[in-house]
C-alpha cells in the first residue's frame, strides 16, 4: 500500500518502454545502413548484424514467411525491451528502441505463438546510458521475475476459492479463505504494488480511499470484504459483486506481473520495503483491522524479502559478507519468533493479533527493525 | 529529586547537595504543611570547596555555548557529567538484544568511533550525501550544517547487562550497582524503565541532541532496541556556579546548590568512583540514577504561593532560603517546615548523603485528560547509590511536602564507565578486558 520506490522506478521504465514500442510502425527503409535488418520467415530468423552500438537503434523487419509474426528484442532474463506484433506475410516493419549496452536476443515468432527463434545480439559501447549486469545478476532478475509470476498464478485459484464462499453467502467458509488468498500478494507486494491502477482497487484500507472517492461505490477488494465479514458478519449483493471484481482486477495482475521492470537494486530495495510494510502496517495491527490475520501477512512479507534476499546472496556475499552474516542471522531470529505464534508450521494458522500484546508487538517490532535496517544496505552491496 | 533546590550552580563552589529525590506517596498532608509558620532562617550547608576551573569559567561557559563549540570527547572521565549542562536531553535506554559477547563489543566500539565524531560536530560514516544512489545514507542529516553545540554523549550499563549467563560479565557488576527499591509513592511504568545500556545526549540544539541519539540507535538495529526515551529542556540543574539558575516547571529556582564541575574535591568524594571502590574497571566513572517525575502541574498551579513557597523551602522570586534574602544565601533548614523540600533534601538532613544532578524539565504533550504530561527528568550522579540516592530518596518519599504534587513513573540506574582515554580507546574497554 505505500508508494514504494520499485513503483517509481517500474511506472518510468513501463512509461519509457511504451514510448519505444508506438515510436515503431515507421517506413522501413528508414533506418539506412545503421538499422538492422531481420529477414523472419515460417523457419528462420536471420539478423543482419548481432553487433551494434547501444543507444537509439532501429530494426527493420521483414516477413517473407507464410504466418504473420511478431518480433521482440529481450533482455537476457526474458524481459521486453521492445516488441512489435501483427507483421502480415510480405509485409515490412520497423521498431526503434533505447538500447543499452549489454546483450539480449532478438527473437521472431512466426504464428505468433510458442517461444520463437531467437539470435544473441550485442549492443556495445555508451550509447543509451549504461547499465552493466553480471550473468549472476541477471540469473537473479530472471529468478525473481519467474518467483513473482509464479506468486501471481498461485494466487489466483486461491483468491477465487475465497471469492466463490462470498458468492455462496458462507460467511464463516470465506473468513477461512481470507488470509491464505492474499499471501502471494503480499510476498510481491513491491511488483504488485508497481501496477499503480491494480492496488488500490484490491488491496485499498478505507482509510487509504482518496478525497471525493464514496466508501460505497469507490471501495473495492480484499479489506472492503474483510470488513464486510468480520465486522458487518454478513454478505450482501454488494459484496458478491466485489467478489467478481477482486477477480477481474487479480487476474489484470496476474497478466501484466510479468512485464515488472526488476532490476537487482529493485529487489534488494523492495526486499526492504516488504519489511517496511510490517513495520508500518503489520506491526501495529492496522492492516488486518477486523480480521487480526496480521500475522499472516506479516509472515508473506518476510517470505518474499528472504526470496529476494536469497537471490541476492551470491553477489551480496562476494561483495559483503559480514552484511551477508547479519542478514542469515536477523531473517532467522524473526523467523524463529513468528513461529511462536503457530503451531504448526505447515500451515498459515496465526495466532490472532489482537491476542498478541503490546510487549510482544515491541518484541515484533525490534525483531523487524533488526532486520530491516542491515537489509537497507543489500542494494548497495549489491551495486558495488 | 526535583531538585528543587539544589543546586546548579552556584555561584560559591561549594556543594551541597540537597539532595533531591522526590517521591510520591505518603505525603505529609498540605494542611500539615500549611499551618506552620514560615519563614526561616537559613543557614546551609554547603559543602565543599572551591572551584578548580575545568571547564572554564562562565564567561567561557557563555561564549563556548554561543559559538556551538564542541566539548572533548577523549578524558579521564566521561563528558556529560561534571562539564557544564547543556540546555538539551535526549537520553535513551536500550535492550541489547545479541547474545553474543564480541557483538556486543562490536557494537560498543562502533558507538565509540559514532560519538567521536558526533561530539566533534562530523557526521557517522560516509555522512549524510553523496553516496551510493541506491543505498540509504550513513548518516540521516538532519544535523548537517549545525555545529557541534557543545554536545556530549555518556554512556552507562544497566544492571541486566550483569545477569547470569549473559555475557559473562556477572562477577563484574559493582557491589554500588543496586537494584532500587520501589519508594512509597512510586508508580513505575516498566515501558519507561530499565535497560541494559543508556545514552545521555546533551546539547544546546535539540535536533544535535536528538540526531545522535538517532545514529546510535540505527547502528544498533539488531544488537540493542530502543526501550525507551526521554526528551528535556530547560535544565534544572547546571554544573556551572556562575550562571543563573534556572526554574523548573513548578516555576521555581531549581538546584541552586548543585556539586560545580570545577569543584575537584566534591567530585572525588561525591560523584568518581576511586581505586578500591570496589569494581577496578569503574574507578573514574560514576552511577546514574534516571528518574521520571511527573508534575500535577494543575493543582500546583492552583496552589496558593504562600504553600508553594513553604513546600520548597525557598521563595519563589529570587530562590533565598527561609528567611534569607539571596538565592545563594545558606540555608538555616530549622527555619524551614520539617517537610520542606530544601531541608528534606538536603545533605544535612541526610548524613551528608550528596549528589550531583543533571535534570531537565520535560513535557510530553497532554495526558489524554488534558493534563499535561509534564515534570522532571531527573538525573542524578553519584559515587554509590546507596550513600548518595537511596538516603535521600527515602527520606523524601515518606516526608516530602511535594510528593503531593509530583510521582515518579519511571526509574533506572546504570554504572557509568570511566571516559574514552584517546582514539584507540572504546565506551566499556574496562569492563570488557
Amino acid at each position: 500500500m505505500r508508494p514504494a520506490r520499485l513503483t517509481v522506478i517500474a511506472a518510468a521504465s513501463v512509461a519509457a518502454a511504451l514510448t519505444a514500442v508506438t515510436g515503431c510502425s515507421q517506413k522501413s527503409d528508414a533506418g539506412g545502413n545503421d538499422a538492422i535488418k531481420v529477414a523472419a520467415s515460417d523457419s528462420a530468423c536471420d539478423v543482419s548484424k548481432t553487433e551494434f552500438p547501444a543507444g537509439k537503434v532501429q530494426i527493420d523487419v521483414e516477413n517473407k514467411g507464410s504466418k504473420v509474426t511478431e518480433v521482440y528484442v529481450l533482455f537476457p532474463d526474458a524481459r521486453i525491451v521492445t516488441e512489435r506484433e501483427n507483421i502480415g506475410p510480405g509485409t515490412k516493419a520497423s521498431i526503434t528502441a533505447e538500447i543499452k549496452a549489454g546483450d539480449y536476443e532478438i527473437v521472431c515468432k512466426p504464428g505468433m505463438k510458442g517461444d520463437g527463434i531467437s539470435k544473441k545480439v550485442k549492443a556495445t559501447g555508451k550509447g543509451g546510458g549504461e547499465e552493466k549486469r553480471s550473468p549472476e545478476m541477471d540469473a537473479a532478475v530472471a529468478a525473481y521475475r519467474a518467483y513473482v509470476v509464479t506468486q501471481a498464478e498461485e494466487t489466483l485459484p486461491k483468491a477465487q476459492a475465497f471469492a466463490d464462499a462470498v458468492k455462496a453467502g458462507d460467511v464463516e467458509g470465506a473468513k477461512k479463505l481470507y488470509a491464505g488468498s492474499r499471501i502471494g500478494w503480499e510476498r510481491t507486494e513491491p511488483v504488485a504494488e508497481s501496477f499503480g491502477d491494480i492496488d488500490p482497487k484490491v488491496d485499498v484500507r478505507e482509510d487509504g480511499l482518496e478525497a471525493g472517492q464514496d466508501v460505497e461505490k469507490d471501495w473495492t477488494g480484499w479489506h472492503r470484504l474483510e470488513k464486510a465479514l468480520w465486522a458487518d458478519n454478513k454478505i450482501g449483493d454488494r459484496e458478491k459483486q466485489l467478489a467478481d471484481t477482486l477477480i477481474a482486477d487479480l487476474t489484470d495482475w496476474q497478466k501484466k506481473v510479468g512485464q515488472a521492470e526488476i532490476t537487482p537494486t529493485s529487489i534488494a530495495n523492495g526486499a526492504k520495503e516488504l519489511l517496511d510494510e510490517v513495520a508500518t502496517g503489520k506491526v501495529t495491527g492496522e492492516e488486518e483491522r477486523y480480521s487480526h490475520t496480521d500475522l499472516v501477512d506479516f509472515k508473506a512479507n518476510v517470505e518474499g524479502a528472504q526470496k529476494a534476499y536469497e537471490l541476492l546472496k551470491p553477489i551480496a556475499t562476494k561483495n559483503d559478507p559480514e552484511l551477508v552474516k547479519q542478514l542469515d542471522t536477523q531473517f532467522a531470529a524473526l523467523n524463529t519468533l513468528l513461529d511462536k505464534y503457530r503451531a504448526d508450521q505447515a500451515t498459515y494458522e496465526f495466532t490472532s493479533y489482537d491476542k498478541v500484546g503490546e510487549p510482544e508487538r515491541k518484541e515484533l517490532s525490534d525483531a523487524v527493525n533488526a532486520l530491516a535496517e542491515p537489509l537497507s544496505k543489500l542494494a548497495a552491496a549489491v551495486t558495488k | 529529586m526535583t531538585e528543587s533546590d539544589s543546586a546548579a550552580q552556584q555561584p560559591q563552589p561549594r556543594q551541597d547537595g540537597d539532595g533531591s529525590a522526590t517521591a510520591s506517596a505518603a505525603a505529609p498532608s498540605r494542611r500539615a504543611v500549611l499551618g506552620w509558620g514560615g519563614a526561616g532562617f537559613a543557614l546551609g550547608a554547603a559543602a565543599a570547596g572551591g572551584a578548580v576551573t575545568a571547564f572554564g569559567g562562565s564567561s567561557d561557559m557563555v561564549s563556548a555555548a554561543a559559538s556551538g563549540a564542541s566539548v572533548p570527547f577523549h578524558g579521564e572521565h566521561q563528558a556529560g557529567i561534571a562539564s557544564a549542562v547543556q540546555d538539551r536531553l535526549h537520553f535513551a535506554a536500550f535492550d541489547v538484544k545479541t547474545k553474543d559477547r564480541e557483538e556486543l563489543v562490536k557494537l560498543l566500539k562502533e558507538w565509540t568511533v559514532a560519538a567521536r565524531l558526533m561530539t566533534a560536530g562530523l557526521p557517522v560514516g560516509e555522512g549524510g550525501f553523496g553516496g551510493l544512489p541506491e543505498a540509504p545514507p550513513d548518516d540521516t542529516g538532519e544535523a548537517l550544517g549545525l555545529k557541534a553545540s557543545r554536545l556530549t554523549l555518556t554512556i552507562g550499563f544497566g544492571p541486566g547487562l550483569f545477569a547470569k549467563g549473559r555475557f559473562g560479565l556477572e562477577g563484574k557488576r559493582p557491589e554500588a550497582l543496586v537494584d532500587l527499591e520501589l519508594f512509597p509513592g512510586d508508580n513505575l511504568d516498566p515501558a519507561r524503565s530499565g535497560g541494559d545500556l543508556c545514552v545521555q545526549a546533551c546539547a544546546d540544539d535539540p535536533q544535535v541532541a536528538v540526531h545522535a541519539i538517532r545514529q546510535l540507535a540505527r547502528i544498533g538495529f539488531g544488537r540493542t532496541a530502543m526501550r525507551w526515551s526521554q526528551l528535556g529542556f530547560g535544565k534544572t540543574s547546571s554544573t556551572t556556579p556562575d550562571e543563573q539558575t534556572p526554574r523548573n516547571m513548578m516555576g521555581f529556582k531549581d538546584g541552586t546548590r548543585n556539586i560545580s564541575g570545577t569543584d575537584k574535591a566534591a567530585l572525588d568524594k561525591h560523584v568518581w568512583v576511586g581505586a578500591g571502590d570496589g569494581s577496578d574497571w569503574l574507578t573514574g566513572g560514576s552511577y546514574l540514577v534516571a528518574r521520571r517525575i511527573r508534575m500535577h502541574i494543575e493543582t500546583w498551579d492552583r496552589t496558593s504561593l504562600q504553600e508553594q513557597e513553604d513546600i520548597f523551602g525557598r521563595d519563589k522570586g529570587e530562590g533565598a532560603p527561609v528567611g534569607k534574602s539571596r538565592e545563594r544565601d545558606e540555608p538555616f533548614l530549622k527555619a524551614m517546615k520539617p517537610e520542606a523540600h530544601v531541608r528534606l533534601a538536603h545533605p544535612d538532613t541526610n548524613d551528608g548523603a550528596t549528589i550531583l544532578r543533571r535534570g531537565y524539565s520535560f513535557t510530553d504533550g497532554t495526558d489524554g485528560l488534558g493534563r499535561l504530561d509534564a515534570g522532571l527528568f531527573f538525573l542524578a550522579y553519584q559515587r554509590d547509590i546507596r550513600k548518595g540516592f537511596i538516603p535521600v530518596q527515602r527520606n523524601l518519599s515518606k516526608n516530602d511536602a511535594l510528593n503531593e504534587y509530583i510521582q515518579h513513573v519511571g526509574s533506572a540506574v546504570f554504572a557509568v564507565p570511566p571516559g574514552v582515554r584517546d582514539k584507540d580507546d572504546w565506551w566499556g574497554r574496562a569492563l570488557f578486558a
